[in-house]
This record gives structure tokens, sequence and C-alpha cells, in this order.
């Protein structure tokens, strides 16, 4: 009896040690994944918003975890990965304040009204998140959203005292080390084994999301007079990014740059249509009637030299019944209003014809723009109804000209960053490809196909600028696919299906 | 009073799947120590689940067989494309039996029988990666049975009887892969009900073929659990009509398959050999349908079962007065078909290896000890039918999403019983 006992209980215990289930080959195990030629140690990732994880017009703290360097530095933890640290804001409403002031809106998140029908809201809630409260850094993440290239070497660019008249970054201002330091020297001064830089695209987004309302600083050498909508010096570009690549590989980190992807695939250009003003065949020819003398004053310009027969071509107005281009103020027109003055014309109408045309099928009308077209500003006025009878501001729409600016300096940089990876044997991520491919075809996940499309794509959040958390899942992936090819590792990548879009809320 | 009312609590609490879906084969000490063969075995009071045919053939006026079992299980789980890991928290389960026999006359006698054939209790770190699918679920069901046996000839007899079966369910899962609150917070749902019962019935035959070469038969009948009225409670559900998710009443059906045993013995001077062959008709299990009490989606999880085969071996010695020893194997199939292996009853075809002893306390008492190691293969395997898409915006909606990886499990089973007689 006794031993019959003993032996049961034996049996148990030997039952107890050996229950756990064991892998012939667990992942867990060390060599189950291989490093390659890189050490993954220490890994700094530089940049600007994206890098930050900025999603849905802010910075908040869910959307700093799902940032594709956070993404990155949890599968590199397969390969002798340490510690990431992120400057995390305070809350998941993602305003920001500066001392106790709110200077930066919160989260936008999809509301619905009582028929279901979806539309981004700001999230309500007052922020927690101050400049002048917040941990120092360094952190391992250094992206700063707003950043451009030269930024990032630009002492004072965080300081607090800068914030407020406008010549430092609060998202910098938060962590930097001091006053004067840059977000350079901060990350170098982390001795990083392994670094990302994806830094450059504000250097032309600007411009891009604000329909061209800067200037293209091409030839102009000084970034100090740069405005903050001014597309960046191709030169001033190549001084600030080759400096950062330097002082990174200095200790004799590895690491991978990232180019600019095509500004103009993000649904903040790609939502609203470039035709959008149904009218029916009487109200087409009664707004024709109201632009004859507009469209007879072209021919008029033309005899007399002051336009080309080409734009007055590009400016002629013409309503069809159907849907119809807008009308828009294109400031790389020939500004007529003076000599319109000059033949007669009152001062006010002059001026909403000087550069008038209709949006062209090749142009790009930002998604902030959904909410002017056809409203009536002034209610005393029901004739004065925006994209009919008032144009189109030039901040609404990116123009093929616009485009072609952005495109030329984007391939600018992108020569120069592909150069600088190729001179420093670094790994260089295609993401303007990535994004194309998105933007064109989509990727096929686990569970459904990424597209660029506003909302129910999946692949950007509610800003139509900056990605969802399973758009920078999809980032991650892209950047371990090349820095798994650079330097011969095997990090295992992020099923992306099982990361979020959008954020459902009503206030 | 109190010990056994706690006991009892342990019980009801506890149920561990271990054979193909959630059949827990451990009804008696004797059986399982032979490979869980026992269809044409006369053994012990074991036989009112095993064949209560068999139970006019025992040599006691009364015989009473009461026994639990200790079931250690676990599975690991991990995906190399990823790195994603996951291992079910270790727990102890203990499915029990308890049967009497009571002879009337030569020709006919009496049995009960309560046990717990099916029961299934899994649980994975909340939000692990299979989240979707489950993260805990806790399913038992308990069988009470009386039983008839008549003699109808010396060498044939029937039997079987009606079956009471009572249960409950508490299963919780995420609603899908990403739904969140504002803060992030998994979107889930908990299905909870206790109480569910339903009638079946069992009927068997046996043939003592020749003095020492015994076949029998056994047919136990499909319990359908129906649950209705359950509880089905929301969590971290996003304010947001898009997502119109709200605590409210479920009904589900979960079938408790047929069962077919078909076997025989052969006694040889102390030896007794048993091979017993179990059909369990698991095609019934096609899916689990969650319908809600309120306006939320339905929700199908496709299962698809196949019915499955398990094969079974027994050896008995007796080796002194004192001591009968056991050993056996037994090939588990899994009903599981390939593309609809899920989480929540991760098991793939196994190889049971069993051995026991019987102890002699006396001639009344005996003291029945089993263990059983489940041995499985890594398997590769994959839920290829999960619905993307509730609660999403559109567009997303009748995408299926694949859940996979490399599964391992292990099962240890200590048991003790005894058994008594008059």
């Amino acid at each position: 009896m006794k031993n019959t006992i003993k032996f049961m209980i034996g049996l148990l215990a030997i039952g107890l040690v050996s229950c756990e289930p064991e892998f012939e080959n667990a992942v867990t195990d060390e060599g189950f994944y291989d490093a390659g030629d890189a050490d993954f140690s220490n890994y700094v990732s530089l940049g600007n918003s994206l890098t930050a994880g900025y999603a849905d017009g802010a910075l908040y703290r869910s959307g700093q975890e799902d940032s594709y360097p956070n993404i990155m530095a949890e599968q590199f933890g397969f390969v002798g990965g340490g510690d990431f640290t992120q400057p995390l804001t305070s809350d998941n409403l993602g305003g920001l304040l500066l001392g106790g002031q709110q200077i930066l809106g919160n989260r936008l998140v999809l509301s619905a009204d009582e028929n279901g029908n979806p539309f981004p809201a700001p999230l309500a809630g007052t922020p927690t998140t101050d400049v002048t409260t917040s941990a120092t850094g360094p952190f391992n993440n250094m992206g700063v959203p707003g950043a451009k290239s030269y930024h990032l070497v630009t002492p004072g660019y965080g300081s607090v005292a800068g914030v407020a008249n406008g010549t430092a970054n609060p998202w910098y201002a938060r962590f930097a080390t001091s006053e004067s330091s840059t977000v350079l020297a901060d990350a170098a001064s982390l001795n990083p084994t392994f670094f990302s830089l994806w830094i450059g695209n504000n250097d032309i987004l600007g411009y891009a999301t604000s329909g061209g309302s800067g200037v293209d600083q091409t030839g102009n050498l000084d970034p100090s007079t740069y405005g903050g909508n001014d597309i960046t010096d191709p030169n001033v570009f190549a001084a600030a990014y080759s400096a950062q690549v330097d002082a990174l590989v200095a200790g004799g980190a590895k690491g991978v740059l990232l180019n600019i992807p095509d500004v103009t695939s993000i649904p903040y250009f790609t939502t609203v249509p470039p035709r959008s003003i149904p009218l029916d065949a009487a109200t087409a020819g009664a707004v024709n009637a109201q632009f004859a003398l507009y469209n007879g004053a072209l021919g008029q310009l033309v005899a007399g030299g002051f336009i080309s027969p080409e734009e007055a071509a590009i400016r002629a107005i013409n309503f069809v019944e159907g849907v119809n281009y807008p009308i828009m103020t294109d400031v790389d027109l020939t500004d007529v209003t003076a000599i319109l003055i000059g033949a007669g014309l009152d001062s006010e109408t002059a001026a909403l014809l000087g550069q008038l045309r209709q949006v062209k099928s090749d142009d790009l009308v930002v998604l902030t723009a959904s909410s002017v077209l056809g409203t009536v500003p002034d209610p005393s006025n029901p004739l004065g109804i925006v994209g009919v009878s008032i144009p189109l501001t030039n901040q609404f729409v990116l123009t093929s000209t616009e485009q072609d600016r952005v495109a030329t300096a984007g391939a600018a940089y992108n020569a120069i960053i592909e150069g600088l990876a190729a001179a420093n044997e670094l790994g260089y991520g295609d993401m303007k490809s990535a994004l194309s491919e998105v933007a064109a075809n989509g990727a096929f996940y686990n569970g459904g196909v990424l597209t660029s499309t506003y909302v129910t794509g999946g692949a950007f959040s509610l800003d139509g600028v900056h990605p969802s958390p399973r758009g920078y899942a999809f980032t991650a992936n892209t950047i371990i696919d090349v820095i798994n090819t650079t330097y011969n590792a095997s990090i295992p990548k992020v099923d992306i299906g099982t990361y979020g879009t959008v954020t459902l809320h009503n206030n | 009073m109190k010990k056994v009312l706690l006991l009892t609590v342990l019980f009801l609490a506890t149920a561990v799947t271990y054979a193909g879906g959630y059949r827990v084969s451990l009804q008696g000490n004797k059986a399982l120590a032979m490979g869980h063969t026992g269809v044409a075995v006369i053994n012990s009071s074991e036989l009112v689940f095993f064949n209560p045919a068999g139970l006019v053939y025992l040599e006691n006026k009364l015989s009473v067989s009461v026994g639990a079992h200790g079931v250690l299980a676990d599975v690991s789980y991990q995906n190399s494309a990823t790195g994603e890991t996951a291992m079910t928290e270790a727990g102890v389960g203990t499915p029990f039996y308890a049967y009497v026999s009571y002879q009337a006359n030569d020709w006919l006698a009496f049995g009960l029988g309560i046990y717990t054939p099916y029961g299934s209790t899994v649980a994975y770190e909340d939000d692990w990666a299979g989240s979707h699918l489950v993260n805990n679920i806790a399913l038992q069901a308990i069988f009470v049975q009386p039983s008839v046996s008549i003699k109808l000839s010396d060498k044939f007899s029937v039997g079987g009887g009606p079956i009471y079966a009572t249960g409950g369910v508490n299963f919780n899962k995420n609603l899908n892969r990403t739904l969140v609150d504002l803060d992030g917070n998994r979107s889930e749902v908990t299905l909870e009900q206790t109480g569910i019962s339903n009638w079946g019935w069992t009927a068997s035959a046996m043939l003592k073929a020749s003095e020492n070469l015994t076949v029998g038969a056994n047919y136990r009948s499909e319990i359908v659990l129906s649950a209705e009225d359950g509880d089905a409670t929301f969590e971290n559900i996003p304010n947001s009509p898009l997502t119109p998710f709200s605590d409210t009443t479920f009904s589900a059906d979960l079938p408790l398959p047929a069962e077919l045993t078909m076997g025989l013995s052969y006694k040889h001077n102390d030896f007794l050999f048993a091979f017993d062959y179990n059909m369990t008709y698991w095609s019934a299990y096609e899916s689990l349908a969650v319908v809600f009490g309120n306006d939320t989606p339905d929700s199908v999880l496709l299962r698809n079962y196949r019915d499955a085969s398990t094969y079974r071996f027994g050896l008995q010695y007796e080796a002194s007065e004192s001591f009968t020893l056991r050993g056996g194997y037994y090939f588990d199939e899994s009903p599981v078909q390939s593309g609809y292996f899920a989480p929540e009853t991760p098991r793939n075809d196994s190889n049971g290896y069993t051995a026991g002893l019987t102890f002699k306390v006396g001639d009344r008492l005996e003291i029945d000890a089993s263990f059983l190691y489940l041995q499985f293969d890594e398997v590769d395997a994959s839920y290829d039918y999960f619905v993307e898409g509730s609660g999403g915006p559109a567009g997303l909606i009748n995408q299926y999403s694949s859940f996979g990886g490399t599964y391992k499990s292990s099962v240890f089973v200590p048991g003790l019983g005894i058994t008594y007689k008059l």
C-alpha cells in the first residue's frame, strides 16, 4: 500500500517535470534566427514623423508603440537586439501642451453618424503631454515629427524657448538633451551598433500638402531662410544627409538608409477626385454664361501678348452636364489682375479672374478640400459656391507643375541617398517603390490586401499622410527584408494583418 | 461533508482534453492501464461505461469502482515566420468516474455510472497571437447513466440505458485580430452557460464465444448540448455605431458525438489480451455557430471534423495473489482536418502508452493505479477559416485569414482509484 502510493507520487513527479512540450528547433533557441554581419544590440532610429510613429494627425502613445522602428526592434530581439526606448507621450489623445497651454490638436478618430456614415473627427479630451515636463533623452527612437533633413543637424532645434517663437520643434524639445543639442548629436551619443535613417520626406511634403504654397528653394543654399512649406535645395539636403551618415557610421555601426516615397501616391492627394462638381445641363449653361466674358477676354489677352495661346486654352472655363472640374487659382499662371482692372473690371472680380482656371485631370486636389468644395461660405450670397463661382485657393490643389517640382527634388534626394548607401556599404531601402506598389496594386497579406485607399485600404491613418499601424508594420517588414539581404541576416517579419488600421470612436 | 463538497467543486471545475477533439478517454483506471480497452473485458463495474451488457457476468453481488485522473496537459505553439510563441497555462484537470453494479439474479444486473467523457480546458495568455480564435475555454460534461444488463443465454448478453448529460461552457476570445478600444485594449467576448443538459442512450452486447474469448460491442448516442440564453459579455468595445457589440444572450449547439466500440479479449493462463476499436462520429461537429440575442452579427467558426478511429491494445498479467499488472498502447486518430486546426483543441494524431496495476487489500478492496503518456509529434498546422472584419470598416468583410504554426502537445495522466466488491 505504502509502496503503491510512493510509486504513484513518483509517477506524478515525473509527469510534472517532463510535462512542458519542447520543439526540436525552438524559435527561442540561440541561432534559430541569424543576425548575419550586423550587431543589433543597440539600435537607434533617426527620422521624422514616420520614424516617431506619428499617425492620425498626432503623436500618441499607442501609435508610437506601433512605430516601424519599435516593430523592428521587437523582431531584432530574436537576433540579439537590446532594449529600445522611445520618447513615449503621456496619453492616447495625441495633443501637445507647452507650459500647460495646448499648442497642437488631438488625434483623429473615425466617428459615425446615426446612419453609420463614417467621418474623421478630432478625439475629444484634454491632453497631458507637455513639452516642458517630459523625460529627457536621448532615446533609441530619435524620430522627430516635422523635421526636415537639415533640422537634424541644426543646433537649438530642441530649445523649449524656441518652440514659442517657431525656431524649434516641440516634439524634439520634449526630449532634447540640451537647449543647443542636435538630433544627430543626441543619436550619436548613444553609440549605436545599428541605425536606420529616414529623413527628407518633409523637405518636399510641406510644399506638396500645402498645394505648392511654399517656394522651390533649389539654388538657395541657406536653409535658415527657408519657410516651412518650401522645397529644400538638393545640395543642402546632400550636405545635411552625408553629415548624418558620417556621424552614424563613425563608430562602425551598420545601418539602413531609406529613400523618399512619391508623396503624391498617398491618400491625402488621391481621395478627392479632380472632378467633383455635379451640375445639370441648365445650371452648367448658366455658369458658363457667367464665364463667357472671361473666356472672351482670354482671346484679347493673347492678342495683346500678355499670355500665350496655350495658357489661354488652359484657362478657358467650360462646365458641362455631369461631374465637372472645379475652378481654382493657379499661382503659376500669369497674373492678369492688373490688366483686367486696367480694362475696366472692378478689382474684386479682377482678382477672382487673375489666375483662374479649372482643375485638370492631372492636378491633385488635397483631402482637406473635401470640406470646402461645393460649400457656400457666405450665406447671404447663395450663388457663391466654392468650385463653381469661388475658386479653390492655391493650398487645395497640387498642380501638375507643382508635382513636377516635388518629383524633381525627390529624385535628386533619392540619388544622394542611394549613392551614400553604396559608398558606405549600408542597406538601401527603396520605400518609394514599396509605397508605389501598395498604391498601384496593393500588397497581399494574410487576411487581405493592403492598399492606399483612404480609411478602407488599411495602409494609412486618418490624416491621409501617415501610415496606420498596419502600414507601419508593412514598412517594418520592407526594411527587415533589406536588412536580411544586405547583412545576410534572417530576422523574422511580422504578420501585418495583426496590426490595426483606423480607430473607431464617437466622442 | 465539507471535504466532499470541495472535492466535488474541484471535479466540476476542471476537465482537460487530451484525446482527439474534446473527448476525454479516462473512464476507468483498470481499463486505462490496458490502453483504455474494455468492451470485452469482464473485470469490474467499469463495465457500466465500457459495456453494460457485461455487468451480468461479474462475480460479485455488488461492485463499486471510483477513481480519478490527474491530467497534466500542455501545448506549445510557435511560428517560425514571425517568431511568435505561446504556451498554454499549466493546469491539472481531474476527470473522474464512479460505477456501481448490482446482481439482481443470475440473468439480470443493474448498474449506475457517473463519468466525464467530454471536456476541455485550454488557457493561453490573453491577447496571444491566436487570441482571435481562443484566449481560454473550459468545457465540462458529466454523464449519469443507469444501466440494465440481461443475460439472454449463457454466452450472450445485452445491456444499455439512458444517459443524462449535464455540462457547461466558458469561452473567451478576442473579436478579431485587431479591434481595440480607444486605449488599445483588445475587444473580446466571453460566452458562458452552465447547467446545459440533454438525454442520450447507450446499448451494448457481449458474447462469450468460448471459455477464453470474449467479444463485445457498445454504442453511445450523440448528445447535443444546446446552450440557450447563455451570457455573452463583450469587453473593450469601441464607442462607435460601427461596432454594435453589447452584452446579450447567445445560443449555440455543441455536439458530444456518438461512439461505437467493438473489441475482444482473449485469456491465456494468467494473461489477458484485449483489443478495442473506437469509431467516434466527429463529423457531427461541423461548426461552432454562435447566434446572439441582439443585432450582433452571428459568429460561425467552421470545424468540419471527420469521424475518427482509435485502435487500442491492452495486456493484463496476474502476477500474484495481490498484484495484477497491466500495460497498453493505443493510436488515437485526430478528427481535425487539414486547415481546421484550431488552438482551442490543438490535437493531432497521438500514441498513448499506458501502464498500471491493481493491488488487492484483502478480499474486497482493490487499489487501481494507472499512468498514461500520450505522445504527440510536433505538427505544422493552421486554421484557415477565420472571417476577418467583424466590426471593421466595410471592405474587410468575408476575407479569411489563416492562423498557424508549429504545435507540440504533451500529456501525462496519473490515475488512482479503488474497487470494492461484495
